[in-house]
């Protein structure tokens, strides 16, 4: 294996609106093609036809699919496949289990259609910033398309067929990756956080051995599919993620306010670490460049951006990092090249200003 | 039991997993069991359709003959019956939607508080659906109308429902 260039996804450019905040805005839909069984059913010959009806439907729409490479799981190395789960393009399934699983990937990552999954069909549109309609729209433009290949599964009372009843209906799974430290360091998170799983809506983070959330990262997501129509679902969640930010901003600036100095420290210390620490584990990595995005959201410390941020939380996960090596790596000597990685993006964003 | 990731903790959290037919089952410890779940940011609802399931079939049929009648309905078209499906927790099929028709809608309402799907509808079949919801809010209106005594108004709701009704009848003959 060879050392290679990691190609990165939309997302990173941290462009969107309310990026001091919304990492990234993400939306799925799930699609099934009437007469055949869903995947965990069907037959070797029918997840087969699936792969090549879908296959076909873009083939046969080329100026709307140009952009896009089509990718049989079969045919991807294990790593390969790791990255794509990393970067979210495809589920752990899709990768590890999926019978003739494949997918449908856009140039610019924004757009991955993952077929064979859970459903025949699962539409993602991943993009920076607070843009959930925009993803909607873009999601939907692709269902359409697929549409007028493909004889979709559809009831009248019961919309979209699925796989698993919690997706029935719109199929829709819509989300927001938030960047939340002031509120999980002020200790106000938890009861925000139950009050959206009052309204229908799910809240995740990446939990470490106590409960603390790693890196200050939550994801929020729409539970129900069904009832709703999709611009609701989306307009829902919308509403409720801009009162989050709204109160993030607020804890952050009650922050400024009373430990300035405090939080400047802790974000310089965290950017020395990161460029001279010589063995990390992703969750200090996490820890860290949360530090570090604070202090650069607040202004109290330069020598990074955004995007170079999203760059370095994307590079510390372990298939990134054994690609970017270009061999295997245990835990251990991740530790090692996790740094190492680190430094050289920080390099290269030097000398780019 | 051992956790099957790490090999050292004792494993609390069993995940079943079907995966190309086949059942597959998972041990894990609590710490493994979140690293599992929560790595990846899975987009999948947090309930459990177990437990949800479990507790549907509990409640409206505890140990009945209509409860084992029910467990053996099976899907014409792709042979679950919807004993294996309270199990598993996912449908066979599309058709499998008609064949469950009586206990999936009570369990749809449950976890989405609505049975009914009001959003988007697929080209292809947008005329007759769009028609047919028209068609189904006006009989709720005549309803409306005629319980608040609004018989003008419900006269000419009536006249606009069999017109269409008979719209309807003509497209199908056609
Ligand atoms: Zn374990
Ligand atoms: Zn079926």
């Amino acid at each position: 294996m060879k050392e290679k260039q990691l190609v990165f996804s939309k997302w990173i450019e941290g462009n969107g609106p309310e990026a001091e905040t919304v990492i990234s805005s993400r939306v799925r839909i799930a699609r099934n093609i009437r007469e055949i069984p869903f995947p965990y059913l069907a037959s070797d010959a029918q997840t087969r036809r699936v792969q090549e009806k879908v296959a076909k439907a873009a083939a046969s729409q080329k100026d709307a699919f140009r952009q896009f490479s089509f990718k049989p799981m079969e045919n991807l190395g294990a790593l390969e496949k790791e990255l794509l789960v990393e970067k979210h393009l495809i589920s752990p399934y899709l990768a590890r289990e999926s019978q003739h699983g494949a997918l449908l990937l856009r140039r610019d990552e924004a757009v991955s259609i993952m077929i064979n999954e859970e459903d025949h069909l699962r539409i993602q549109v991943i993009l920076p910033g607070l843009q959930l309609e925009e993803a909607l729209q873009e999601a939907e433009r692709y269902d359409d398309l697929m549409e007028a290949e493909l004889d979709y599964a559809f009831d009248e009372s019961y919309g979209y067929l699925t796989c698993c009843p919690t997706n029935v209906g719109t199929g829709l799974r819509a989300s927001v990756m938030l960047h939340l430290p002031a509120l999980i360091m002020t200790g106000q998170a938890n009861r925000l956080f139950g009050a959206l799983s009052q309204v229908g809506l799910a809240v995740r983070g990446l939990y470490g051995e106590g409960t603390e959330i790693i890196g200050n990262l939550v994801q929020i997501s729409n539970q129900i599919t069904l009832g709703q129509s999709e611009e609701e679902i989306v307009r829902n969640l919308l509403g409720v993620t801009r009162q989050v930010i709204e109160q993030e901003q607020a804890a952050r600036q009650a922050l400024l306010n009373e430990n300035r100095a405090r939080i400047a420290d802790r974000a310089w210390r965290s950017l020395g670490q990161l460029k001279y620490a010589q063995l990390m584990s992703s969750q200090e990595a996490m820890q860290l460049l949360s530090d570090v995005r604070l202090g650069y959201d607040l202004g109290l410390l330069k020598g990074v951006d955004r995007k170079l941020l999203n760059k370095m939380l994307v590079v510390i996960s372990p298939a990134c990092l054994q690609i970017l090596a270009g061999k295997e790596l245990g835990p251990e000597e991740r530790d090692m090249e996790r740094p190492e990685r680190l430094k050289k993006l920080m390099e290269q964003y030097k000398e780019s200003v | 039991m051992i956790c099957q990731e790490c090999g050292q903790e004792t494993a609390t959290v069993h995940i079943t997993k079907i995966v190309n037919g086949r059942k597959s089952e998972l041990h894990l410890c609590r710490r493994c069991a979140q690293a599992h779940d929560e790595l990846d940011f899975s987009f999948e609802p947090q309930f459990s359709l177990h437990n949800l399931l479990g507790s549907l079939l509990g409640e409206s049929m505890r140990g009945s003959r209509e409860a084992l009648r029910r467990s053996k309905v099976q899907c014409p078209s792709c042979a679950l019956t919807f004993a294996q499906f309270s199990q598993i927790g996912r449908l066979g099929c599309s058709g499998c939607f008609q064949a469950f028709d009586e206990q999936l809608t009570p369990l749809l309402r449950r976890i989405h508080g609505s049975s009914r799907h009001t959003g988007k509808v697929p080209r292809r079949s947008q005329g007759a659906i769009r028609f047919a919801r028209e068609l189904e809010k006006l009989r709720e209106d005549l309803k409306l109308a005629v319980q608040k005594e609004e018989f003008e108004k419900a006269a000419e709701l009536r006249d606009r429902i069999k017109a269409m009704e008979k719209e309807m009848k003509e497209g199908e003959q056609r």
